[in-house]
């Protein structure tokens, strides 16, 4: 019988909408964690093929991740500056935007936190609020290396993945000169032997909880803190509302008489904050000082993050754990099977690779396939700099 | 006549299910040899369905086509056009960049060694030109030329590949009055030189002057046949949706009060900076509806785009209820209090995988009660969604879903329940009922003039002159940006708005 939908049975809202809510929560965990273990079993035939146990291999690879206290510890404290980065390109992503430079962001703001944090009057200032200070200033200095783009897209419609490619190498540089630079002297320590900026006194640095190396500090928790708030801005506040109009429909949120521009801008310098907060962080809470070079890839990492999280503020605590930990607990693996630390480079990198391409994943698990136009997030797989 | 006539495609119960729907059932259809069998349905009544089934892009799950007679099994289009069986569809599958005879070959190119060889097909082209009164240049480049134009190589194509029987997937939807005129004659010529016609359409006015025979279809089934000589639109109509259905809008006289919408002098470039609205001046008053009827593309887009304020303006002002807006933003503009139905729902009007409860807040998300202190109030947000999908008659499993799963005419009505609650004194509507449905249609034209016997001023913007005939208290007619005459309904003649709509110039005047 055909009968037309005015005659056919209506299922009760509540009931279909709860039916269609668990469908989406579920795939969005499915093809990550299937892209986890499809990249395993991928990685463990060129573990074979090296000449190596990959069944060992996994096994001592899982026990330096979360083998002991200690080493739940280092791995914690390992994933920190990823929380932060991870979720400076997350938060752009629900805004439509590709911000590929949370690398160069998390640097500049590392850097101004390394700063703020030897300006001689800070010694003297009380830790509760000299801490802040450093951690502002980190903020600061990432949220305007992020809104440059977020500007320069909004007045003349450049594309942020290519602005923030491009700013990424000048972080990159302009950070190695003022380190490495003697004459004129800028922010390298005179007193080092290496290039490095002068130490933060111990009254500004975020306290260890956990003292092992990498230390746990106090701003893991403060980024789990910040993944919370920026859940509850997209999903609870009105400007949330707009981001994530603008990233799924542009056209619609100037229709609707949203500010897009002013919306690009301000999702710029936060995603720019987060990343910023990230490199203070580590520069406040891990090593106490900034030497160039210290935190090459982690914004690139934070991409791939993202990717896996489906750009979800509590999918990105999890995924950089698991990124962290994997980054750590390698040095086992290494000792045991004699395998090199880049076998967990490889295991990463199928990750992502499986996670874009997740027609692979879908098909050889079967994972049935909604519409691309039901979800929000899916999009950022597509295309990069398909949007205008 | 045509029972006369041999058939000589048979579809004998076809039955085709999608997961959870069934498309087609049990579905009997007979194309006789030389006629136009118009086949007239709702959106979702299974047309576009039973004809790729027919033209091989649909493996069908039961039943059985025969083609002059005998049993055919098409696995794809390929073997369906190599059996002489030729489609248009509804959107053209052209590449612009192409001319005419590169787009007629494309599929099955003739090579002379390694070489293309056009010569021949142009010879082909324009000789089919001449055979059927499609006039076309078989080197033009095709993203130049017009719709009408562009359906006309499409027409060659499908003739070219030697089709006897031709499928036209709502061929009209597309082309202007005039064109619609000149497309009859076309199917007339064919149908004279031995052509069989499937025509697909869900416009009576068309059935009732090209069809030899009609067959309606709703909800996947094949509820009634007839000719032309026996239905009148009223029939038809009632066989297509299942009920009684009023095309004429009983609507009051109308009592306009204060100007609420003034624009003067305005000028508007287009995305590529051609000037397309070119010194326009109108006037709304609150209490009427004014209908702008026109061909696509002289400016109607541009023109609703300026008065929104999502594009700027070169010249002119546009002023509402005495505040001037010609450099307003979008909010500035909303919070006068005016409603906008946009043309494209999907690109403007609705944000696809938001739910229909964030869809219907999509311009007040930020005002009380549906958010405070910028906090979103999710409860009121609901509320709202239950009471307006309920008052709008939004066909859902629930308010929670996203839009995107809605069907295009519930999307409409998602739209205009969000534009047309609130404090209003202006409507904007453009293409209000786009690809809807006889049912949904009749639904959004009683809402607009319920908002205007309600006091707001409604400037509705249509290329269907019918909608602007059965809604408009005065119409006005736009050419190339530019209002060319604006008359009072009564004084408003079907064939003198079509001639204006076409060449700007007006008739009567001209003699």
């Amino acid at each position: 019988m055909v009968e037309s939908p005015s005659r056919r049975p209506r299922r009760t809202g509540a009931e279909l909408g709860a039916a269609l809510r668990e469908s989406f929560e579920l795939q969005s965990v499915l093809v990550p964690l299937y892209a986890i273990l499809l990249a395993l079993v991928v990685a463990g035939v060129v573990i074979m093929l090296v000449g190596s146990n990959p069944v060992e291999a996994y096994w001592a690879l899982l026990r330096g991740m979360f083998g002991s206290t200690d080493r739940i510890a280092a791995s914690l404290g390992r994933s920190t500056p990823f929380i932060g980065a991870a979720l400076a390109v997350a938060f752009a992503f629900r805004a439509g935007l590709f911000n590929i430079g949370a690398e160069g962001q998390l640097l500049v703001g590392a850097t101004a936190a390394a700063w703020v944090g030897t300006f001689s009057w800070l010694a003297d200032v009380p830790g509760p609020i000299a801490i802040p200070i450093v951690i502002v200033a980190g903020a600061v200095g990432g949220a305007v290396y992020g809104g440059i783009p977020g500007v320069l897209k909004a007045r003349t419609g450049a594309h942020e993945v290519i602005v923030t490619i491009m700013l990424n190498n000048i972080a990159v540089l302009l950070v190695r000169w003022l380190v490495n630079s003697q004459d004129p002297l800028l922010l390298r320590d005179p007193g080092a032997s290496v290039p490095r900026t002068a130490d933060i006194p111990a009254s500004a640095r975020l306290p260890e909880v956990i003292a092992t190396r990498p230390p746990v500090h106090l701003g893991f928790f403060l980024a789990i803190t910040l993944c919370t708030i920026v859940w509850f801005i997209l999903k609870r506040t009105t400007f949330g509302f707009e981001v994530r109009t603008v990233g799924t429909n542009a056209n619609a949120a100037k229709y609707a008489g949203m500010g897009v521009n002013r919306t690009i801008v301000l999702v710029m310098a936060l995603s720019g904050g987060f990343a910023g907060l990230a490199g203070a962080g580590e520069i406040t809470g891990t090593s106490g000082f900034l030497s160039p070079g210290v935190f090459l890839g982690i914004g690139f990492d934070a991409i791939a993050i993202a990717l896996l999280a489906r750009a979800n503020p509590f999918g990105i605590i999890l995924t950089s754990i698991l990124w962290g930990s994997m980054l750590s607990g390698a040095g086992l693996m290494q000792q045991e099977s004699g395998l090199s630390i880049d076998a967990v480079r490889i295991v990463q990198a199928l990750v992502l690779l499986f996670v874009a391409a997740d027609v692979i994943v879908r098909t050889l698990f079967s994972v049935r396939h909604t519409a691309e136009t039901t979800l929000e997030t899916t999009q950022i797989t597509s295309g990069w700099g398909s949007t205008t | 006549m045509s029972e006369h006539r041999p058939p000589i495609l048979e579809v004998r119960g076809l039955t085709k299910r999608f997961p959870g729907v069934i498309a087609n059932q049990g579905v009997d259809l007979v194309l006789h040899e030389g006629e136009v069998l118009c086949l007239l349905g709702e959106n979702g009544a299974g047309k576009s369905t039973l004809m790729n089934a027919v033209f091989g892009l649909y493996q069908p799950d039961e039943g059985q086509i025969l083609l002059r007679g005998e049993p055919v099994r098409f696995g794809s289009s390929r073997d369906a056009i190599a059996a002489g069986i030729g489609m248009v569809h509804q959107h053209f599958q052209l590449i612009p960049v192409f001319t005419v005879v590169e787009n007629v070959v494309l599929g099955n190119e003739p090579r002379r060694g390694p070489r293309l060889d056009l010569d021949g097909a142009r010879r082909d082209i324009r000789e089919l030109s001449a055979r059927y009164g499609l006039e076309i240049d078989p080197d033009a480049v095709v993203g130049d030329l017009s719709v009408g134009e562009q359906q006309r190589v499409e027409l060659i194509k499908a003739l070219h590949r030697n089709a006897d029987v031709l499928i036209l997937d709502e061929p009209t939807a597309v082309l202007t009055p005039g064109e619609v005129d000149d497309f009859f004659t076309v199917v007339s010529s064919l149908v004279e030189q031995g052509k069989s016609i499937i025509f697909i359409t869900h416009k009576l006015r068309e059935v009732l002057a090209v069809a030899d025979r009609i067959v309606v279809l709703r909800g996947g089934r094949v509820v009634g046949e007839t000719d032309p000589a026996e239905a009148t639109p009223q029939s038809l109509a009632t066989l297509m949706v299942g009920r009684d259905v009023s095309f004429t809008i009983d609507k009051a006289a109308p009592s306009p009060g204060a100007v609420v919408l003034r624009v003067q002098g305005l000028v508007v470039d287009d995305d590529r900076g051609v000037t397309t609205v070119d010194g326009l001046d109108l006037e709304v008053r609150a209490g009427e509806v004014l209908g702008i009827a026109g061909v696509e593309g002289n400016g109607q887009r541009e023109l609703v785009e300026a008065l929104m304020g999502m594009r700027a303006k070169r010249a002119g002002t546009v002023d509402i209820t005495g505040h001037d807006v010609t450099h307003a933003s979008p909010r500035d503009v909303i919070k006068l209090g005016v409603g906008h139905v946009p043309e494209d729902r999907s690109k403007h009007g609705l944000v696809g995988p938001f739910s229909i409860a964030d869809n219907l807040v999509l311009n007040r998300y930020g005002r009380a009660p549906f958010a405070r202190r910028g906090l979103r109030r999710e409860d009121a947000v609901a509320r709202q969604a239950v009471d307006l999908v309920e008052q709008f008659d939004v066909r859902t499993p629930g308010a929670q879903v996203p839009v995107a799963t809605l069907s295009g005419g519930n999307q409409q009505k998602v739209i205009i329940a969000r534009e047309l609650t609130g404090d209003l004194d202006l409507l904007v509507v453009a293409q209000p009922t786009r690809g809807l449905d006889v049912g949904s249609i009749e639904f959004i034209h009683n809402r607009i003039i319920e908002m205007r016997d309600r006091g707001v001023a409604v400037l509705l913007v249509s290329a269907e002159l019918d909608e602007v005939l059965n809604l408009s208290d005065r119409i006005g007619v736009i050419y190339r940006g530019q209002l060319v005459g604006t008359f009072a309904r009564s004084d408003a003649k079907r064939e003198h708005l079509g001639v204006l709509m076409a060449c700007g110039v007006d008739p009567e005047a001209a003699a």
